[in-house]
Protein backbone atom coordinates (compact mmCIF):
# COMPACT_ATOMS: atom_id res chain seq x y z
CA UNK A 1 0.00 0.00 0.00
CA UNK A 2 1.40 3.37 -1.01
CA UNK A 3 1.31 5.72 1.68
CA UNK A 4 -0.14 9.22 1.10
CA UNK A 5 0.07 12.35 2.53
CA UNK A 6 -1.85 14.08 4.61
CA UNK A 7 -3.68 16.55 1.77
CA UNK A 8 -4.30 14.00 -0.25
CA UNK A 9 -5.37 11.63 2.39
CA UNK A 10 -8.40 14.85 3.28
CA UNK A 11 -9.52 15.39 -0.60
CA UNK A 12 -10.02 11.15 -0.76
CA UNK A 13 -12.20 11.61 2.10
CA UNK A 14 -13.90 14.57 1.46
CA UNK A 15 -14.37 12.92 -2.19
CA UNK A 16 -16.03 9.88 -0.95
CA UNK A 17 -18.23 11.46 1.39
CA UNK A 18 -19.23 13.86 -1.45
CA UNK A 19 -20.19 11.03 -3.55
CA UNK A 20 -22.33 9.32 -0.61
CA UNK A 21 -23.94 12.46 -0.38
CA UNK A 22 -25.17 12.82 -3.98
CA UNK A 23 -26.29 9.33 -3.99
CA UNK A 24 -28.29 10.42 -1.52
CA UNK A 25 -29.64 13.86 -2.54
CA UNK A 26 -32.93 14.04 -0.96
CA UNK A 27 -31.48 14.10 2.23
CA UNK A 28 -29.52 17.41 1.44
CA UNK A 29 -31.92 18.75 -0.01
CA UNK A 30 -34.56 18.29 3.03
CA UNK A 31 -31.82 20.48 4.93
CA UNK A 32 -32.10 23.30 2.59
CA UNK A 33 -35.66 22.95 2.28
CA UNK A 34 -36.35 23.34 6.02
CA UNK A 35 -33.77 26.58 5.86
CA UNK A 36 -36.00 28.03 3.51
CA UNK A 37 -39.22 27.02 4.96
CA UNK A 38 -38.45 28.25 8.74
CA UNK A 39 -36.88 31.49 7.53
CA UNK A 40 -39.60 32.17 5.06
CA UNK A 41 -42.41 31.35 7.99
CA UNK A 42 -41.08 34.45 9.84
CA UNK A 43 -42.55 37.22 7.73
CA UNK A 44 -45.82 35.14 7.68
CA UNK A 45 -45.92 35.17 11.47
CA UNK A 46 -44.36 38.81 12.44
CA UNK A 47 -46.91 39.88 9.80
CA UNK A 48 -46.04 40.64 5.82
CA UNK A 49 -46.20 44.53 6.43
CA UNK A 50 -43.77 45.22 9.20
CA UNK A 51 -41.05 45.99 6.83
CA UNK A 52 -38.96 47.93 9.38
CA UNK A 53 -39.09 44.66 11.91
CA UNK A 54 -38.70 42.24 8.99
CA UNK A 55 -35.45 44.25 8.26
CA UNK A 56 -34.05 44.39 11.78
CA UNK A 57 -34.64 40.43 12.65
CA UNK A 58 -33.35 39.55 9.17
CA UNK A 59 -29.61 38.53 9.67
CA UNK A 60 -30.58 36.96 13.07
CA UNK A 61 -33.55 34.71 12.08
CA UNK A 62 -31.16 33.39 8.87
CA UNK A 63 -28.53 32.56 11.43
CA UNK A 64 -30.96 30.76 13.85
CA UNK A 65 -32.37 28.70 10.67
CA UNK A 66 -28.89 27.95 9.25
CA UNK A 67 -28.08 26.86 12.96
CA UNK A 68 -30.81 24.76 12.84
CA UNK A 69 -30.58 23.16 9.42
CA UNK A 70 -27.01 22.33 10.41
CA UNK A 71 -28.36 20.84 13.69
CA UNK A 72 -30.51 18.77 11.10
CA UNK A 73 -28.02 17.46 9.54
CA UNK A 74 -25.38 16.54 11.83
CA UNK A 75 -27.00 12.99 12.71
CA UNK A 76 -26.13 12.22 9.05
CA UNK A 77 -22.13 13.22 9.74
CA UNK A 78 -21.08 9.54 11.71
CA UNK A 79 -24.53 7.27 11.90
CA UNK A 80 -24.39 5.69 8.59
CA UNK A 81 -20.44 4.94 8.70
CA UNK A 82 -21.37 3.48 12.08
CA UNK A 83 -24.02 1.36 11.08
CA UNK A 84 -22.61 -0.20 8.41
CA UNK A 85 -19.27 -0.47 10.03
CA UNK A 86 -17.02 1.40 8.26
CA UNK A 87 -15.94 3.89 11.30
CA UNK A 88 -14.80 0.73 12.76
CA UNK A 89 -12.09 0.41 9.96
CA UNK A 90 -11.70 4.37 9.90
CA UNK A 91 -10.60 4.14 13.41
CA UNK A 92 -8.22 1.33 13.18
CA UNK A 93 -6.90 3.01 9.70
CA UNK A 94 -3.13 3.96 10.72
CA UNK A 95 -3.76 7.54 8.82
CA UNK A 96 -4.13 10.51 11.38
CA UNK A 97 -8.01 10.23 12.47
CA UNK A 98 -7.76 13.59 13.28
CA UNK A 99 -7.00 14.39 9.50
CA UNK A 100 -9.70 11.96 8.46
CA UNK A 101 -12.67 13.55 10.91
CA UNK A 102 -11.60 16.80 9.34
CA UNK A 103 -12.30 15.46 6.03
CA UNK A 104 -15.27 14.38 6.76
CA UNK A 105 -16.37 17.70 8.74
CA UNK A 106 -15.80 19.81 5.48
CA UNK A 107 -17.68 17.15 3.55
CA UNK A 108 -20.59 18.13 5.61
CA UNK A 109 -20.10 21.53 5.49
CA UNK A 110 -20.00 21.28 1.27
CA UNK A 111 -23.12 19.40 1.56
CA UNK A 112 -25.22 21.62 4.32
CA UNK A 113 -22.98 24.41 5.02
CA UNK A 114 -21.73 25.54 1.55
CA UNK A 115 -26.08 25.68 0.11
CA UNK A 116 -27.36 27.61 2.74
CA UNK A 117 -24.54 30.33 2.30
CA UNK A 118 -25.78 30.24 -1.63
CA UNK A 119 -29.00 30.56 -0.89
CA UNK A 120 -28.91 33.15 1.73
CA UNK A 121 -29.41 36.51 -0.62
CA UNK A 122 -32.58 35.15 -1.79
CA UNK A 123 -33.65 34.39 1.59
CA UNK A 124 -32.44 37.87 2.38
CA UNK A 125 -34.25 39.56 -0.16
CA UNK A 126 -37.50 38.39 1.09
CA UNK A 127 -36.67 40.39 4.23
CA UNK A 128 -35.92 43.02 1.77
CA UNK A 129 -32.52 43.73 2.71
CA UNK A 130 -30.07 46.00 0.79
CA UNK A 131 -27.07 44.65 -1.14
CA UNK A 132 -24.15 45.89 0.67
CA UNK A 133 -25.95 43.90 4.10
CA UNK A 134 -26.40 40.73 2.00
CA UNK A 135 -22.82 40.69 0.92
CA UNK A 136 -21.59 41.02 4.78
CA UNK A 137 -24.45 38.32 5.54
CA UNK A 138 -23.27 35.94 3.21
CA UNK A 139 -19.65 36.35 4.00
CA UNK A 140 -20.26 35.77 7.78
CA UNK A 141 -22.21 32.56 6.90
CA UNK A 142 -19.49 31.49 5.09
CA UNK A 143 -16.84 31.79 8.05
CA UNK A 144 -19.33 30.63 10.74
CA UNK A 145 -21.17 28.13 8.92
CA UNK A 146 -18.15 25.74 8.86
CA UNK A 147 -17.58 26.47 12.75
CA UNK A 148 -21.21 24.84 13.19
CA UNK A 149 -20.20 22.10 11.37
CA UNK A 150 -16.84 21.15 13.61
CA UNK A 151 -18.46 22.01 16.74
CA UNK A 152 -21.39 20.17 15.53
CA UNK A 153 -19.33 17.05 14.93
CA UNK A 154 -17.87 16.66 18.17
CA UNK A 155 -21.87 16.38 19.53
CA UNK A 156 -22.30 13.80 16.43
CA UNK A 157 -19.36 11.71 17.60
CA UNK A 158 -20.07 12.01 21.75
CA UNK A 159 -24.00 11.07 21.04
CA UNK A 160 -22.79 8.61 18.13
CA UNK A 161 -25.68 5.46 18.63
CA UNK A 162 -27.53 6.50 21.34
CA UNK A 163 -31.18 6.77 22.15
CA UNK A 164 -32.69 10.33 21.04
CA UNK A 165 -29.37 11.47 19.97
CA UNK A 166 -31.11 14.17 17.73
CA UNK A 167 -32.27 15.98 20.61
CA UNK A 168 -29.25 15.63 22.47
CA UNK A 169 -26.70 16.49 20.21
CA UNK A 170 -28.77 19.69 19.74
CA UNK A 171 -28.74 20.46 23.87
CA UNK A 172 -25.55 19.80 23.73
CA UNK A 173 -24.09 21.86 20.53
CA UNK A 174 -26.15 24.88 20.97
CA UNK A 175 -24.88 26.37 23.82
CA UNK A 176 -21.28 26.37 22.37
CA UNK A 177 -22.77 27.75 18.93
CA UNK A 178 -24.44 30.71 20.68
CA UNK A 179 -20.90 32.68 20.01
CA UNK A 180 -21.04 32.16 16.33
CA UNK A 181 -24.49 33.32 16.38
CA UNK A 182 -23.65 36.38 17.81
CA UNK A 183 -21.06 37.75 15.76
CA UNK A 184 -22.27 36.46 12.97
CA UNK A 185 -25.43 38.36 13.21
CA UNK A 186 -24.12 41.19 14.90
CA UNK A 187 -21.88 41.62 11.72
CA UNK A 188 -25.17 42.38 9.50
CA UNK A 189 -26.68 44.34 12.44
CA UNK A 190 -23.05 46.81 12.34
CA UNK A 191 -23.88 47.79 8.44
CA UNK A 192 -27.45 48.09 8.66
CA UNK A 193 -26.62 50.53 11.67
CA UNK A 194 -23.91 52.48 9.28
CA UNK A 195 -20.83 51.45 12.03
CA UNK A 196 -17.68 49.48 10.92
CA UNK A 197 -18.67 45.32 10.73
CA UNK A 198 -14.57 44.30 10.19
CA UNK A 199 -14.31 43.18 14.38
CA UNK A 200 -17.25 40.63 14.51
CA UNK A 201 -16.07 39.15 11.19
CA UNK A 202 -12.23 39.07 12.31
CA UNK A 203 -13.67 37.36 15.57
CA UNK A 204 -15.20 35.01 13.49
CA UNK A 205 -12.40 34.20 11.65
CA UNK A 206 -10.80 33.75 14.68
CA UNK A 207 -13.30 31.35 16.22
CA UNK A 208 -13.11 29.56 12.56
CA UNK A 209 -9.37 29.30 13.42
CA UNK A 210 -9.59 27.95 16.86
CA UNK A 211 -12.19 25.23 15.94
CA UNK A 212 -10.25 24.23 12.91
CA UNK A 213 -7.37 23.44 15.32
CA UNK A 214 -9.24 21.87 18.04
CA UNK A 215 -12.56 20.55 16.87
CA UNK A 216 -11.24 17.80 14.44
CA UNK A 217 -8.85 16.10 17.37
CA UNK A 218 -11.73 16.58 20.18
CA UNK A 219 -13.95 14.38 18.09
CA UNK A 220 -11.53 11.92 17.09
CA UNK A 221 -11.29 11.58 20.88
CA UNK A 222 -14.87 11.81 20.88
CA UNK A 223 -15.39 8.98 18.94
CA UNK A 224 -12.43 6.78 20.41
CA UNK A 225 -14.51 6.92 23.36
CA UNK A 226 -18.17 6.21 21.47
CA UNK A 227 -16.71 3.28 19.61
CA UNK A 228 -14.65 1.39 22.26
CA UNK B 1 6.19 6.01 58.24
CA UNK B 2 4.63 6.26 54.99
CA UNK B 3 1.95 7.73 54.16
CA UNK B 4 -0.36 6.50 51.96
CA UNK B 5 -1.50 9.32 49.27
CA UNK B 6 -3.72 7.22 47.21
CA UNK B 7 -5.75 5.59 50.20
CA UNK B 8 -9.09 7.95 49.50
CA UNK B 9 -8.90 7.56 46.05
CA UNK B 10 -10.34 4.26 46.26
CA UNK B 11 -14.33 4.91 45.88
CA UNK B 12 -14.36 1.60 49.07
CA UNK B 13 -12.34 4.31 51.92
CA UNK B 14 -13.96 7.33 50.29
CA UNK B 15 -17.53 5.92 50.91
CA UNK B 16 -16.66 6.40 54.56
CA UNK B 17 -14.87 9.21 54.72
CA UNK B 18 -17.03 10.83 53.11
CA UNK B 19 -20.09 9.70 54.94
CA UNK B 20 -17.55 10.71 57.80
CA UNK B 21 -17.24 14.46 56.42
CA UNK B 22 -20.74 15.24 55.01
CA UNK B 23 -22.91 16.21 58.13
CA UNK B 24 -19.93 18.46 59.73
CA UNK B 25 -20.05 20.22 56.43
CA UNK B 26 -23.49 20.17 56.21
CA UNK B 27 -23.83 21.31 60.07
CA UNK B 28 -21.06 24.07 59.43
CA UNK B 29 -22.66 25.44 56.48
CA UNK B 30 -26.01 25.72 58.21
CA UNK B 31 -24.67 27.38 61.38
CA UNK B 32 -23.01 29.88 58.54
CA UNK B 33 -25.69 30.51 56.40
CA UNK B 34 -27.82 31.57 59.14
CA UNK B 35 -24.34 34.33 60.74
CA UNK B 36 -24.10 35.52 57.12
CA UNK B 37 -27.74 36.22 56.42
CA UNK B 38 -27.87 37.90 59.47
CA UNK B 39 -25.14 39.94 58.90
CA UNK B 40 -26.19 40.84 55.28
CA UNK B 41 -30.07 41.30 55.99
CA UNK B 42 -29.80 42.77 59.13
CA UNK B 43 -26.80 43.79 60.28
CA UNK B 44 -24.65 45.46 57.10
CA UNK B 45 -25.65 48.94 56.33
CA UNK B 46 -27.85 49.76 53.70
CA UNK B 47 -26.42 50.87 50.11
CA UNK B 48 -26.02 54.71 49.47
CA UNK B 49 -27.09 53.97 45.56
CA UNK B 50 -28.74 50.68 45.66
CA UNK B 51 -31.14 50.83 48.50
CA UNK B 52 -32.09 47.27 50.10
CA UNK B 53 -32.07 46.08 46.66
CA UNK B 54 -28.84 45.15 47.06
CA UNK B 55 -28.63 42.71 50.11
CA UNK B 56 -28.97 40.14 46.94
CA UNK B 57 -25.64 40.14 46.50
CA UNK B 58 -25.09 38.10 49.62
CA UNK B 59 -27.13 35.54 47.45
CA UNK B 60 -26.01 36.45 44.38
CA UNK B 61 -22.20 36.41 44.53
CA UNK B 62 -21.13 33.64 46.36
CA UNK B 63 -23.64 31.47 44.13
CA UNK B 64 -22.11 33.15 41.13
CA UNK B 65 -18.77 32.35 41.87
CA UNK B 66 -19.18 29.31 42.74
CA UNK B 67 -20.89 28.50 39.72
CA UNK B 68 -18.04 28.98 37.68
CA UNK B 69 -15.86 27.31 40.55
CA UNK B 70 -17.67 24.33 40.25
CA UNK B 71 -17.54 23.85 36.69
CA UNK B 72 -13.86 24.42 36.84
CA UNK B 73 -13.57 21.58 39.65
CA UNK B 74 -15.78 19.11 37.56
CA UNK B 75 -14.10 19.73 34.57
CA UNK B 76 -10.64 18.79 36.40
CA UNK B 77 -11.64 15.69 38.05
CA UNK B 78 -13.13 14.74 34.50
CA UNK B 79 -10.40 15.14 32.86
CA UNK B 80 -8.48 13.74 35.82
CA UNK B 81 -11.16 10.40 35.20
CA UNK B 82 -10.41 10.87 31.66
CA UNK B 83 -6.28 10.49 31.54
CA UNK B 84 -5.72 8.23 34.95
CA UNK B 85 -8.93 6.21 34.49
CA UNK B 86 -9.39 6.56 37.74
CA UNK B 87 -13.08 5.41 38.96
CA UNK B 88 -13.50 8.01 41.49
CA UNK B 89 -12.55 11.15 39.53
CA UNK B 90 -15.47 10.64 37.30
CA UNK B 91 -17.93 10.07 40.13
CA UNK B 92 -16.75 13.16 41.82
CA UNK B 93 -17.80 15.16 38.55
CA UNK B 94 -20.95 13.17 38.64
CA UNK B 95 -21.52 14.86 41.61
CA UNK B 96 -20.84 18.04 41.49
CA UNK B 97 -23.04 18.29 38.36
CA UNK B 98 -26.30 19.07 39.95
CA UNK B 99 -24.91 21.30 42.05
CA UNK B 100 -23.05 23.61 40.27
CA UNK B 101 -26.15 23.53 38.00
CA UNK B 102 -28.04 24.44 41.26
CA UNK B 103 -25.91 27.35 41.98
CA UNK B 104 -25.58 28.23 38.56
CA UNK B 105 -29.86 28.72 38.34
CA UNK B 106 -29.79 30.65 41.59
CA UNK B 107 -27.17 32.86 40.43
CA UNK B 108 -29.39 34.02 37.10
CA UNK B 109 -32.22 34.00 39.39
CA UNK B 110 -31.76 36.51 42.22
CA UNK B 111 -29.57 38.36 39.50
CA UNK B 112 -32.96 38.54 37.74
CA UNK B 113 -34.51 39.72 40.80
CA UNK B 114 -31.69 42.54 41.47
CA UNK B 115 -31.83 43.82 37.96
CA UNK B 116 -35.48 44.37 38.25
CA UNK B 117 -35.15 47.53 40.85
CA UNK B 118 -31.40 48.51 39.82
CA UNK B 119 -31.65 48.18 35.92
CA UNK B 120 -35.76 48.03 35.89
CA UNK B 121 -35.82 45.08 33.98
CA UNK B 122 -35.31 41.28 34.71
CA UNK B 123 -33.23 40.00 31.75
CA UNK B 124 -30.75 41.89 29.65
CA UNK B 125 -28.63 40.42 26.98
CA UNK B 126 -25.65 41.67 28.82
CA UNK B 127 -22.10 39.56 27.70
CA UNK B 128 -22.12 38.24 31.57
CA UNK B 129 -25.66 37.11 31.72
CA UNK B 130 -25.67 35.48 28.49
CA UNK B 131 -22.46 33.68 29.13
CA UNK B 132 -23.79 32.06 32.88
CA UNK B 133 -27.09 31.18 31.15
CA UNK B 134 -24.37 28.98 28.53
CA UNK B 135 -23.06 28.10 31.56
CA UNK B 136 -25.98 26.65 32.60
CA UNK B 137 -26.87 24.92 29.55
CA UNK B 138 -23.66 23.43 29.69
CA UNK B 139 -24.56 21.84 33.15
CA UNK B 140 -27.65 20.71 31.56
CA UNK B 141 -25.59 19.36 28.48
CA UNK B 142 -23.29 17.27 30.86
CA UNK B 143 -26.32 15.68 32.79
CA UNK B 144 -28.11 14.56 30.04
CA UNK B 145 -25.54 13.30 28.15
CA UNK B 146 -24.21 11.34 31.36
CA UNK B 147 -27.96 10.19 31.51
CA UNK B 148 -28.60 9.38 28.26
CA UNK B 149 -25.78 6.93 27.92
CA UNK B 150 -26.18 3.26 29.28
CA UNK B 151 -22.47 1.89 29.46
CA UNK B 152 -21.49 3.98 32.71
CA UNK B 153 -17.57 4.03 31.28
CA UNK B 154 -18.61 5.64 28.18
CA UNK B 155 -20.57 7.72 29.97
CA UNK B 156 -18.06 8.80 32.22
CA UNK B 157 -15.66 9.60 29.77
CA UNK B 158 -18.24 11.26 26.72
CA UNK B 159 -19.46 13.59 29.58
CA UNK B 160 -15.78 14.41 31.20
CA UNK B 161 -14.71 15.30 27.57
CA UNK B 162 -17.88 17.88 27.33
CA UNK B 163 -16.83 18.88 30.54
CA UNK B 164 -13.39 20.08 29.22
CA UNK B 165 -14.46 21.57 25.78
CA UNK B 166 -17.04 23.54 27.77
CA UNK B 167 -14.76 24.81 30.61
CA UNK B 168 -14.10 27.42 27.55
CA UNK B 169 -16.70 29.51 28.71
CA UNK B 170 -15.42 29.83 32.40
CA UNK B 171 -13.09 32.57 31.45
CA UNK B 172 -15.43 34.44 29.03
CA UNK B 173 -17.95 34.72 32.20
CA UNK B 174 -15.62 35.71 34.29
CA UNK B 175 -13.65 38.57 32.16
CA UNK B 176 -17.23 39.62 30.01
CA UNK B 177 -17.17 42.03 32.38
CA UNK B 178 -14.14 43.70 31.40
CA UNK B 179 -13.96 42.46 27.51
CA UNK B 180 -17.74 44.26 27.04
CA UNK B 181 -18.60 47.19 28.20
CA UNK B 182 -22.08 46.27 29.37
CA UNK B 183 -24.42 46.34 32.65
CA UNK B 184 -23.12 44.30 34.40
CA UNK B 185 -20.65 46.04 36.87
CA UNK B 186 -16.97 44.96 37.78
CA UNK B 187 -16.99 43.12 40.75
CA UNK B 188 -17.78 44.78 43.96
CA UNK B 189 -15.95 42.65 46.12
CA UNK B 190 -11.81 42.55 45.90
CA UNK B 191 -9.54 41.01 48.33
CA UNK B 192 -6.92 43.60 48.41
CA UNK B 193 -8.98 46.79 47.90
CA UNK B 194 -11.68 47.44 50.67
CA UNK B 195 -13.54 49.76 48.87
CA UNK B 196 -17.17 48.60 50.76
CA UNK B 197 -18.15 48.24 54.43
CA UNK B 198 -16.66 45.60 56.74
CA UNK B 199 -19.95 44.42 57.65
CA UNK B 200 -20.70 44.31 54.25
CA UNK B 201 -17.09 42.22 53.26
CA UNK B 202 -17.27 40.17 56.26
CA UNK B 203 -21.18 39.11 55.82
CA UNK B 204 -20.41 38.14 51.60
CA UNK B 205 -17.15 36.02 53.52
CA UNK B 206 -19.40 34.28 55.72
CA UNK B 207 -21.98 33.21 52.81
CA UNK B 208 -19.04 32.52 50.50
CA UNK B 209 -18.08 29.80 53.10
CA UNK B 210 -21.46 28.91 53.61
CA UNK B 211 -22.26 27.90 49.69
CA UNK B 212 -18.69 26.26 49.63
CA UNK B 213 -19.40 24.22 52.82
CA UNK B 214 -22.96 23.36 51.36
CA UNK B 215 -21.68 22.22 48.46
CA UNK B 216 -19.15 20.05 49.46
CA UNK B 217 -21.89 18.48 51.84
CA UNK B 218 -23.79 17.65 48.99
CA UNK B 219 -21.50 16.64 46.68
CA UNK B 220 -20.11 14.12 49.03
CA UNK B 221 -23.74 12.60 49.94
CA UNK B 222 -24.68 12.33 46.39
CA UNK B 223 -21.10 10.63 45.41
CA UNK B 224 -21.85 8.05 48.41
CA UNK B 225 -25.21 7.02 46.25
CA UNK B 226 -22.91 7.14 42.99
CA UNK B 227 -20.60 5.01 44.22
CA UNK B 228 -22.79 2.40 46.57
CA UNK B 229 -24.85 2.35 42.88
CA UNK B 230 -21.51 1.86 40.78
CA UNK B 231 -20.25 -0.88 43.18
CA UNK B 232 -23.41 -2.63 43.77
CA UNK B 233 -21.83 -5.79 42.65
CA UNK B 234 -18.60 -5.65 44.73
CA UNK B 235 -18.08 -7.50 48.27
CA UNK B 236 -17.30 -4.37 50.69
CA UNK B 237 -20.94 -2.46 49.29
CA UNK B 238 -23.10 -6.15 50.21
CA UNK B 239 -20.98 -6.45 53.87
CA UNK B 240 -21.71 -2.36 54.54
CA UNK B 241 -24.57 -2.44 57.76
CA UNK B 242 -26.94 0.08 55.79
CA UNK B 243 -27.00 -2.64 52.49
CA UNK B 244 -27.41 -5.24 54.64
CA UNK B 245 -30.58 -4.32 56.46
Amino acid sequence: MNALSLPELLVLVVRRDLVLAMRRRADVLTTLVFFVMVVSLFPLGVGKGELTLLHRIAPGVVWVAALLASMLSLGRMFSADYLDGTLEQILLAPQSLSVLVLGKIVAHWMVSGLPLVLMAPVLGLQFGLPADQLGVLMLALLLGTPVLSMIGAVGAALTLGLRGGGVLVSLLVLPLCIPVLVFGSGAVAQVAGGVTYAAHLELLCALLVAAAVSTPWVTAQALRISME
Amino acid sequence: MAINWFKYSAPSTFYALAGKLAPWFAGLSAILFMIGLYMGLVAAPTDVQQGEAYRIIYIHVPTSILSMFIYLLMAGYAALGLIFNTRLSAMMAGALAPTGALFSLIALWTGAFWGRPEWGTYWVWDARLTSELILFFLYLGFIALHASIDDPRRADRAAALLAIVGSVNVPIIYFSVYWWNTLHQIPTFQVSGAKIDPTMEHALLVMMFACWFYAIAMTFWRVRSIILERERNTQWVRELPEARS
